[in-house]
């Protein structure tokens, strides 16, 4: 098999076993639902519902205006509870439509297929169905989907990779849903190709994961438009420069996005979900999500509403194991972690991830001596140690001439750093403060 | 009633999970592997080496101390590692009939000169244990250039005896390959044994603890210009193998120029530094006063190595693409 592979990364040790094995659960929708408004980038949607409102199962209860932005629905039906800030997985608190679910599950009477025939929306079509459902990037960085699907006239688009790497440790659900649910999937990508006007689909799937591999070659035996391109299993495979340049050769040009290269790269969870959304209409109210770690006590692979808090999570998966010391939302290598349970399922929740206080690193920082290990595996060719330092002492515009804005973070260079040094964190920090310089010289 | 939370998690930045190297880990290793050169060093010079070796890594490890306590460092760094390093490298590098008062000036100088005022580990420009031996050379010239021969070798003349490289430049004596390989030479304590310090670079090399960029760029590089020499004219210069063989080349290649404080952090700066040194030794080996030059080629690159560093920005990916 010709697997393929970009410069540089890490070899984590990945932790799939605990959770590959099972088969994805419904997860019952709990009595309380948080919805927050703010899901990713762009402008906060605005509230379209009040205090003691009735809401229905897929009704839009949150719109936002602008281009890169997404609404918000009911992923339940129920009361309206309140309307008030709550925390989120962000780290922030965000106002939030709170539901009592009344366990009917009642659907929102407008909430049907725009074609009964799913091969025959236009691309036109599609993007208004995938803007108007809400559905952001689900792999994690949550960006909205029918941005991606209107790249620029003179940028014309000629690959989908179909991104079924799922290289963060631990977690399973792209896994899950791209072994249960393949015909769907196919279809999806299909749809995407379409929509953009490409001709041939991807589909990047890690050699950890042999089962995909021939279980997808052998679906799509004979179909000239689809290509399985197995990867070697290397962390960061599943970031979007990596797979362009491992599947197709093709970089990202600085500060670009994979339409410059005429590429468009799509998560399975997404595709799954406009497959869904154009077969039934319901709007993104549910995703997948594995609930995993050695802090868990029965590691799980979850389809979840939207809105479900974490502790109710946890508490369905037999609750914490032993001494839980992190709790994370996503994978170990980009997740952000939380000190409460108390925060809902976003749409950008891939996992939940509980590490013991055991398998915590509280390595000792020490000064850099210029080991050049995060040089010899950053996947973006950067200078992680010089970027760092230069930012450490406030030099940011000089810190942006090594890269700064173009981390990915992705966090190899802090795992393989045997100072211990937090780079990837001092990078946040330069390009936070880069950003204050600019808005401060903007006005 | 609401159900309860938990809420007493550690949080901090991405990734949560660390790789299994740390300083000290690379530092130890470092350690273990310069027992080869020391065991080499024992067994030729015998207690002259373990009297220079003793002395090199208690005051290294002192003067850490003091330096760390008068700056209200974390004295916890003294077990790093770094200063047993330099220690033993700066024994590695003296002759083995040094008188102990020299010594302990040498390694006083490693660390306080050579790396503590520049801010500790990490923070020196220059190799800390070159620092100590160049102010050696400077301040004990004729000491520092009087060889004994090997314990085992009773029979030859200890007044007139010299290094391989002195003996060609000086009087055009060829010493024999296998006693180049083997160690059986006048020398620096651990310069001798071809063989051992080619075992020693190759773990460092399968351990990645070395970039494999600097020993390759300055062995290739004394290699092809004392080959070329050698091919002008056999009479006069020696067999490039000799060169790579005899002195201190293959401890400063594999051992010293590699030191990860003092080197380039870019592969082009690297590249650049390391045939850098390259041709400084042949320079200075082939047409200086000196008959050894590898000290002096490592320190003047390390002067280089922040200006290298600045000009050789990799290329970032995608970078130049058109948007």
């Amino acid at each position: 098999m010709n697997k393929k592979t970009f410069p540089k990364g890490i070899h984590p040790p990945d932790k799939k076993e605990l959770s590959k094995d099972f088969k994805t659960e419904f997860f019952p929708a709990p009595s309380t639902i948080v919805i927050p408004l703010h899901q990713h980038i762009g402008a906060p949607a605005e509230p379209l519902v009040n205090k003691k409102d009735r809401v229905l199962k897929g009704q839009k209860i949150g719109e936002a205006k602008g281009f890169i932005s997404a609404p918000i629905h009911a992923s339940v039906s129920g009361t309206v509870k309140s309307i008030e800030p709550h925390l989120t997985p962000s780290g922030k608190k965000i106002m939030s439509v709170i539901i009592t679910n009344d366990g009917e599950d009642e659907i929102h009477p407008d909430i049907k297929p725009l074609k009964d025939d799913i091969s025959s929306y236009s691309p036109e079509e599609v993007r208004t169905a995938v803007r108007d459902a809400g559905i952001v990037g689900l792999g994690g960085a949550a960006f909205p989907t029918s941005v991606k699907l209107s790249p620029p006239k003179e940028f014309p688009v000629d690959t989908v990779i179909l991104n079924g790497a799922e290289c963060e440790p631990y977690l399973t659900t792209d896994y899950r849903l791209m072994l249960e649910k393949t015909d769907e999937l196919i279809i999806g990508a299909e749809i995407l190709k379409e929509t953009v006007g490409a001709s041939k689909i991807y589909i990047g799937i890690e050699d950890n994961k042999e089962d995909l591999i021939s279980l997808y070659a052998e679906k799509l035996k004979g179909r000239a438009d689809f290509e399985v391109a197995p990867l070697k299993t290397k962390y960061p495979q599943g970031g979007e420069k990596m797979l362009v340049k491992a599947i197709l050769g093709r970089e990202v040009p600085t500060g670009g996005l994979p339409f410059h290269v005429g590429v468009l790269v799509q998560n399975v969870g997404t595709t799954y979900a406009v497959y869904e959304t154009l077969k039934t209409g319901m709007p993104l109210i549910e995703r997948g999500l594995t609930i995993t770690g050695e802090g868990i006590k029965t590691p799980k692979n979850l389809s979840v509403r939207i809105g479900t808090m974490f502790k109710d999570i946890v508490e369905f998966s037999g609750g914490y194991a032993g001494n839980p010391g992190k709790l994370i939302m996503g994978g170990p290598m980009m997740g952000i972690s939380q000190y409460t349970d108390n925060v809902p399922v976003i749409k950008a929740t891939s996992g939940i991830l509980v590490l013991p206080d055991e398998e915590i690193p509280h390595k000792k920082e020490y000064p850099c001596i210029s080991c050049n290990s995060c040089v010899d595996h950053c996947p973006m060719n950067l200078v992680p140690t010089r970027i760092v330092k230069l930012a450490q002492n406030k030099l940011f515009e000089e810190s942006k001439k090594w890269g700064l804005l173009d981390c990915i973070e992705c966090g190899t260079c802090s795992y393989v750093c045997p100072a211990n040094i937090p780079l990837v964190h001092w990078i946040r920090y330069g390009k936070n403060e880069l950003m204050k310089l600019r808005k401060k010289s903007e006005k | 009633m609401e159900k309860q939370y938990a809420s007493d998690f550690k949080i901090s930045s991405s990734p949560h999970l660390r790789g299994k190297e740390s300083v000290p880990k690379i530092m130890y290793w470092v350690v273990g592997i310069l027992m080869l050169p020391v065991a080499s060093s024992i067994y030729f010079f015998g207690m002259n080496a373990v009297r220079i070796l003793l002395i090199s890594v208690i005051v290294s490890l002192l003067t850490e101390y003091i330096f760390l306590v008068s700056r209200k460092k974390d004295i916890s760094l003294l077990f790093d590692g770094s200063a047993i390093i330099t220690g033993i490298l700066l024994a590695l590098t003296l002759p083995p009939g040094l008188k102990s008062s020299y010594v302990v000036i040498g390694a006083f100088v490693s660390i306080a000169l050579g790396k503590q005022v520049f801010g500790g580990l990490g923070y020196n420009m220059f190799n800390p244990a070159l620092v100590g031996r160049a102010f050696l050379q400077a301040s004990f010239p004729v000491a520092m250039t009087t060889w004994i021969p090997p314990v085992i070798q009773k029979m030859v003349d200890a007044k007139t005896f010299a290094t391989p490289l002195g003996g060609f430049k000086f009087s055009h004596i060829l010493t024999p390959y296998k006693n180049l390989l083997i160690g059986n030479t006048g020398g620096s304590l651990g310069e001798t044994s071809a063989i051992l310090l080619i075992v020693g670079g190759i773990i460092l090399l399968i351990k990645k603890y070395i970039d494999w960029k600097i020993p390759t760029g300055i062995l290739l590089t004394v290699f092809v210009l004392e080959g070329g020499l050698y091919l002008i004219n056999p009479e006069k210069y020696a067999n490039p193998l000799f060169h790579i063989l005899a002195g201190g080349l293959l401890l400063g290649a594999f051992f010293m120029a590699t030191d990860m404080v003092t080197s380039p952090i870019t592969p082009k700066g690297t590249w650049i530094y390391a045939v850098g040194i390259g041709v400084l030794v042949v320079l200075i080996r082939v047409f200086g006063g000196l008959p050894e030059g590898v000290m002096y080629s490592i320190l003047i690159m390390n002067a280089f190595v922040p200006l290298l560093n600045r000009y050789t920005r990799p290329k970032i990916l995608g970078e130049g693409g058109k948007k």
